[in-house]
């Protein structure tokens, strides 16, 4: 055990908090929910500030050097995302591309497909979302039905795709779909880049309880797609597109982002009132509140203990399905407290003048529950631990 | 950064799983606990042949002088097979007291002997009718003489008092304090120990009937205990909220280790039980049970592994660091135990199975060096709330 920094990475640490203190934009330091912003202007000043940062060479830094990472150390990759959620960074508008198609491609690509996609993605000109849940499939995935079928030098897709963030946006999605109906479930699928301008694709936002619509269904009406857009081999799909689940429960998992909340909710409780005095002064709250924090502090060090076994090369169990399930109902527990806190206040949302945080309370709570429900349900994970952590038996 | 075991703490691990599986299995567990004293002389020469008496005894006074962390891997492993009698009590809790609060004539008097496991020693410092680990609860006095003191009261919940050589117990020597918040550090001011041997006439000792049969929990009552000035132990007020961070860290470690036995064996259980033609263990409802078991523990361990590196790394996070790692322990213990018990079923119920040793066991150490209300209260203060 030992929890200091090795002397280069607290070097490099200290680059990186310089570079932020210098190049930070100041609009951005907090999470905009309030609405009334261009769409456009902001999603420009989110590239830009993926571009900014890509420059100063802090985007995708574990890629290898020959595809314009860094080929940094997975030490100093946790150190840099650590630091931008602590500075209050905005997320990177690319984070779909750099965390999930990125990864793959760099895997099971071929390096046409690596040249083409990589350094845009990177760069921030071209963003990604994912194809992946339908409306008959949800945690069971490799029910997928979306078809593509094989025409000479192009498959014919056709199918509806379902909760995908971003598509709006995207110039690109990555997709599951089914190229062999005769093939066993998981063996008849395959990993397919489209074009979202591609004709015969049809974007439908779905409102939110939280009233965004970041997240659409996408119809496929006999969209044409080369074959050369298939990524691992024909058939490969649910392999290809397991190596890079494991990123998405560790993206949606960042302890950080929880440390960072609690001291928002321990601030809150200093300026809550209990009886006329500071509700941090009522032994109820200071108990929940220490009970909180206990939680917090458990999924730090947990994540430092994980990142040591990954350090070490052992290789991943059940760590971030864990990581996943505790962190997304301790993030949605954390805004429940601020939300009985605050009393009637905390129903009050966007355009309310009395709102508090800036509505960040209210908003919290319901996009806590949409992550736990996200990214493989707190239910699969518990499958996920019990099957393949602890041996119990599938039933099938 | 390196937030993992050492090889030699994994191999202490190991060696305690084995000597362990081998010298107290369930069945010596429970012979013990129908005897009298729970307390038995050849598991004491066994752990102390093992090194592990005087874990925490420096080595120039014949012990091995490893770190609490080093404690902690023990614990754990003592957790997983409830290790009946005085281990915690005498290696742990006492043994910290004497190092951190003694002078260098007591620690020479009692530390090799209790190393060598000729000595067994204990804290004793709750009093009723309010039982808490703090300065705050000391009422008991000790009386200013010519020649020493005069010590009077009781202390009430005091671990292994039965076996033990030794008292070391928390008296005030001045006026108690009139106002002072719970838990709030550094309250030990005008509290000492006192160092008070078995045979002193006017101790009584009696153990209480407890829930958990492998520990004797007792009264010691003080009725005009006549001690020398060199029964004070000199750097007790300054030491002794570091000493109870340290039993608080010791009980945690013995809590997760036998939360994470209790879930093994349960697991194993349904595994292997059928109904409805299958396996219990492939029914979602009870999967989902284990897995919240594991996505409690995994998390409390790294809490417990900090705690017990800060204790001698960075002594400043140690408060802090301890009294969260005994909330989240404990409560997973208590948590995990019970599941343990559904898992089992209506056999998880009965005498005969072990669950309800964990379970027990659980409940004693869940207040054991300060309950979860007391520690949470202490994060708050710690943490700046």
């Amino acid at each position: 055990m030992d929890l200091d920094l090795a002397s280069e990475d607290a070097v490099f640490r200290e680059k990186l908090r310089a570079w932020l203190r210098q190049n930070l934009p100041r609009t951005a330091r907090r999470r905009k929910v309030s609405q009334g912003e261009d769409p456009g202007a902001r999603l420009a000043a989110m590239k830009a500030w993926q571009r900014k940062l890509h420059a100063a060479g802090y985007v995708a830094m574990g890629w290898p050097r020959q595809y314009g990472g860094q080929g940094a150390t997975l030490m100093q990759q946790t150190l840099l995302s650590e630091e931008l959620v602590r500075h209050k960074a905005p997320g990177l508008v690319g984070m779909m591309g750099l965390q999930m198609v990125g990864p793959t491609l760099i895997h099971w690509g071929t390096e046409e497909q690596k040249r083409r996609y990589l350094p845009r993605i990177l760069a921030a000109d071209e963003l990604w979302c994912q194809g992946y849940s339908e409306p008959g499939s949800g945690s069971d995935l490799a029910s997928l039905q979306t078809s593509a079928l094989r025409e000479e030098d192009h498959f014919v897709v056709n199918g509806q795709k379902i909760w995908t963030s971003n598509a709006q946006i995207a110039d690109w999605m990555f997709c599951l779909v089914r190229t062999d109906k005769a093939a066993p479930k998981h063996a008849g699928i395959s990993y397919l880049l489209i074009d979202m301008k591609t004709p015969g694709i049809t974007i439908r936002p779905l409102l939110q309880m939280t009233k965004d619509a970041g997240f659409n269904e996408v119809f496929f009406d006999n969209v044409r797609v080369p074959v050369e857009n298939v990524v691992g081999g024909l058939g490969q799909g649910w392999a290809v597109a397991n190596t890079t689940l494991v990123h998405e429960r560790n993206m949606l998992g960042s302890t950080t982002q929880t440390q960072n909340m609690f001291e928002a909710l321990l601030r809150l409780a200093r300026a809550a009132q209990r009886g006329g005095r500071p509700a941090t002064e009522d032994p109820i709250v200071r108990q929940r509140l220490a009970g909180l924090k206990i939680q917090v502090e458990a999924m730090r060090f947990n994540a430092f203990r994980n990142l040591t076994a990954t350090l070490q090369g052992r290789k991943p169990g059940i760590e971030a399905s864990i990581t996943k399930l505790v962190t997304c109902e301790l993030n949605h527990q954390l805004a429940a407290t601020a939300l009985d806190l605050l009393g009637p206040y905390g129903v009050l949302y966007r355009g309310s003048k009395y709102l508090r945080d800036d509505g960040f309370w209210p908003y919290e709570l319901m996009f806590s529950l949409g992550l736990i429900i996200g990214g493989g349900t707190a239910q699969i994970q518990k499958n996920i631990i019990a099957q393949r952590g602890l041996g119990l038996p599938r039933w099938k | 950064m390196n937030f993992a075991l050492s090889e030699e703490q994994e191999q202490l691990r190991h060696q305690a799983r084995e000597i362990l599986g081998h010298e107290c299995p369930p069945s010596r567990v429970r012979k013990l606990m129908e005897s009298e004293s729970a307390f038995d002389p050849d598991l004491s020469r066994v752990f102390a042949e093992a090194g592990w008496l005087g874990i925490l005894v420096p080595e120039d006074l014949g012990g091995a002088g490893l770190s609490l962390l080093d404690a902690v891997v023990l614990l754990g492993e003592m957790g997983r097979a409830v290790v009946p009698g005085p281990f915690l009590a005498s290696s742990v809790a006492a043994t910290l007291a004497l190092r951190h609060a003694g002078s260098r004539a007591q620690q020479k008097a009692w530390l090799p002997r209790m190393a060598k496991g000729e000595a067994v020693a204990t804290l004793a410092l709750v009093e009723g009718p309010e039982p808490r680990f703090d300065g705050v609860g000391v009422q008991a006095r000790a009386h200013p003489r010519a020649d020493g003191f005069r010590l009077d009261g009781t202390k009430l919940f005091v671990d292994a008092a039965n076996s033990a050589d030794l008292m070391l117990a928390a008296f005030r020597r001045g006026a108690p304090p009139r106002e002072a918040k719970p838990a709030s550090s550094g309250s030990f001011d005008g509290v000492a120990l006192f160092a008070v041997e078995r045979s002193a006439p006017g101790l009584a000792i009696e153990p209480l009937v407890s829930l958990d049969e492998t520990r004797r929990s007792c009264e010691v009552r003080f009725s005009n205990v006549r001690v020398g000035r060199e029964a004070v132990l000199p750097r007790s007020s300054a030491a002794l909220a570091r000493v109870l961070d340290g039993g608080a860290i010791a009980v945690a470690a013995e809590c997760l280790g036998g939360a994470e036995r209790a879930l093994e064996l349960a697991v194993d259980y349904v595994r292997t039980r059928e109904q409805f033609g299958r396996p219990v263990g492939s029914f979602q409802a009870v999967q989902h049970l284990a897995a919240e078991a594991v996505a409690a523990i995994e998390p409390a361990r790294a809490l417990l592994w900090h705690a017990g590196w800060a204790f001698d790394a960075r002594p400043r996070e140690a408060p802090l660091a301890a009294a969260m790692a005994k909330v989240a322990c404990a409560e997973v213990f208590r948590a995990v135990s019970r599941t343990a018990i559904e898992m089992f079923g209506g056999i998880g119920f009965t005498f005969e199975n072990d669950m309800h040793l964990y379970f027990k066991r659980a409940l004693a150490n869940a207040t054991a060096f300060g309950d979860g209300s007391f520690h949470r209260e202490r994060v708050a203060q710690l943490a700046g709330f």
